[in-house]
């Protein structure tokens, strides 16, 4: 072949080739688990007792009014057409018309996202942040008094519900010290007053997400400091520090990335419990507002989106494991 | 036996005999309200004071107990009942197209997010303690059915299963005579995980109130209860907090000690 004079071509284009097979390959299944996960959503609020049109006009209503407002909500149609219907929208970006704030379903979620995303993406931050330096501190101290240290706090954090740590970070940063308002958003008008409102959630999210993550960080340094590739390293001469920065942490964070990718749709979907807690507009309260309106389109939508972003921020995960471990891509 | 084994036993213990007290006794009357004698602080004649109604908390933690510690077992028996035989299918079929689906259908179940899919289920069938149970034993499935199958593929090529083999026995009474055996205590641990994990979710549904429905009393529901009064009434959160912390830490502390007890080399899943 042209172009490939050396043996290193050869390996650099087996190399791009098993990682394209692997990425089709990762791609099927991304693209069946959404239309099964699309499945499952749309079956589950079909068996939901009670027609949505006489839930919505109330005890009083009259038959044909609610035989009217069936025909214009679609729900005369057959259960074929409005799966059809519903999932050529989404494709389509047309999330639907949110039957009782009578707006897109899209503008619902876009203004709510505005909340629930930053809130997940500043959790993620502040647990990395925890997660890391705790983590490479407990695996180089092994054993000692700041490892125990570490290990017994992850212990805690892992056990605590963070909806009630979420209550004693109020009571103490809000109620008694005054810091933070105890709920609510003020707008991202004031960006340094919306990251304010967000901050004492983000921790509550954060905290036992920081837990797991040392722990995963601590063992799988401790994995890679048993390597034969470390003790060439320091036979090389370079200190236990020097080899722990240059060879271990970099290698220790391939399991470690995976977990933050668990973690990110974790807090997404964690996110919906402390918004109750803190009172703040996320997809949360929209969805429990959506659930007691029998507001179904609106449910349906969230839920397939929060599904969706898992199943894609796993499938992202996936392939830059493999673009980091090309062991990954052959035993695929 | 460590120190962690130890203090996670205790743990374990403790709550377990004060759901199985409340069966008999409890200090106070959890269904009596006694309103004059509300949002009373701890050490007086209610050991750990009283709620909005009157009601004494240590009696609703030790009847809190009984809704967690039901709600949580059955939730991962439910896992172990499907998920172990799904494993064992999977791994005693490997490479077929039925272990090709048991696998995928894991990997689906592990791509909802449990906590929407369970507020979805306890929103469409109703908030019960019933419903809750399902919602959390569904994600149990995949847990034991992965882990299972991990497992028995590495048992599959030993020498005792080719000579169960060439005995002449089918592939069902190998996985149940002699794989099974061999996973059982990796299923106890992590069993005891899922079981803190089924503590800390039950405690979530019913704090978002899709949980146990009142009079059941329940540690979610206490705290949600809890939550406008703690500025006055501290106690009222702190108690049933702690006791969730509690008995999710003993729980870890066990599922910890008891894998470097029984086999080191166990490696459980938690995330």
């Amino acid at each position: 072949m042209p172009g490939l004079s050396t043996g290193r071509d050869v390996l650099d284009a087996l190399h791009f080739i098993t990682m394209i097979r692997y990425a089709l390959g990762r791609l099927t299944s991304l693209v069946i688990s959404l239309f099964v996960a699309s499945l499952v959503i749309f079956a589950v609020i079909e068996v939901i007792p009670g027609d949505p049109a006489a839930f919505m006009l109330g005890v009083n209503a009259r038959p044909d009014t609610i035989a009217a407002l069936r025909a214009e909500m679609g729900l005369d149609q057959s259960v074929v057409t409005r799966y059809f219907d519903w999932v050529t929208g989404l494709l389509r970006g047309d999330f639907g018309q949110s039957w009782t704030y009578k707006t897109p379903v899209v503008d619902l979620i876009a203004d709510r996202i505005w909340v629930s995303l930053p809130l997940a993406i500043y959790a993620l931050i502040l647990s990395t942040l925890i997660a890391f330096p705790a983590g490479i501190y407990a695996a180089s101290r092994r054993g000692g008094p700041g490892d125990i240290t570490i290990m017994g706090a992850t212990q805690l954090g892992v056990a605590i519900p963070n909806f009630w740590f979420a209550m004693i970070l109020v009571l103490i940063f809000a109620i008694n010290l005054r810091w933070f308002s105890a709920g609510g958003f003020p707008g991202w008008g004031d960006p340094l007053q919306a990251i304010k409102a967000l901050t004492l959630p983000a921790i509550a999210l954060a905290l036992p997400q920081a837990a797991i993550l040392a722990r995963v960080m601590r063992s799988s340094l401790l994995d890679m400091l048993g390597e034969d590739f470390i003790r060439t390293a320091r036979a090389k001469g370079l200190t236990r520090r020097q080899a722990l920065w240059r060879h271990a942490v970099r290698n220790a964070l391939i399991p470690v990335l995976t977990i933050i990718g668990l973690q990110f749709s974790f807090l997404l979907a964690g996110g919906i419990i402390i918004e109750q807690v803190f009172f703040l507009p996320g997809l949360g309260r929209l969805i429990f507002q959506s659930i007691s309106a029998r507001d179904l389109i609106v449910v349906e939508s969230v839920v397939m989106l929060l599904v969706f972003t898992v199943i894609v921020v796993n499938f992202a995960v996936d392939l830059a494991y493999a673009a980091v471990d090309p062991r990954l891509r052959a035993r695929a | 036996m460590s120190r962690n084994l130890i203090i996670g036993i205790a743990l374990t213990v403790v709550f377990l005999a004060l759901a199985a007290v409340s069966f008999l006794w409890t200090p106070y009357d959890i269904e009596a309200l006694d309103i004059p004698n509300k949002l009373q602080g701890p050490g007086g004649a209610n050991l750990l004071g009283t709620d909005h109604f009157g009601r004494d908390i240590l009696s609703m933690i030790m009847m809190g107990a009984r809704t967690s510690i039901a709600v949580a077992l059955v939730a991962v028996g439910i896992g172990m009942a499907i998920g172990i035989p799904l494993g064992l299918l999977a791994a005693a079929r490997r490479g077929s197209l039925l272990d090709e689906l048991i696998m995928r259908g894991n990997d689906l179940v592990f791509a909802f997010p449990s906590l929407v899919i369970a507020i979805l289920i306890t929103a469409v069938f109703g908030a019960s303690a019933v419903n809750a149970i399902i919602a959390i034993g569904i994600f149990n499935i995949p847990v034991f059915a992965r882990l299972t199958r991990g497992a028995a593929l590495p048992l599959w090529e030993r020498d005792f299963i080719l000579a169960a083999r060439v005995c002449g026995k089918s592939a069902a009474r190998i996985s149940v005579e002699h794989i099974l055996p061999n996973i059982t205590n990796l299923m106890i641990v992590q069993g005891t995980i899922q079981f803190s994990l089924g503590i800390l979710a039950e405690a979530a549904l019913s704090y978002i109130g899709l949980g146990a429905q009142p009079p059941t009393a329940s540690w979610g529901r206490m705290l949600a209860d809890a939550q406008t009064l703690v500025s006055i009434a501290p106690h009222t959160a702190l108690v049933p907090g702690f006791a969730i912390l509690l008995m999710v830490l003993g729980l870890n502390l066990l599922g910890d000690g008891l894998r470097d007890w029984l086999d080191p080399r166990i490696r459980v899943a938690r995330v």
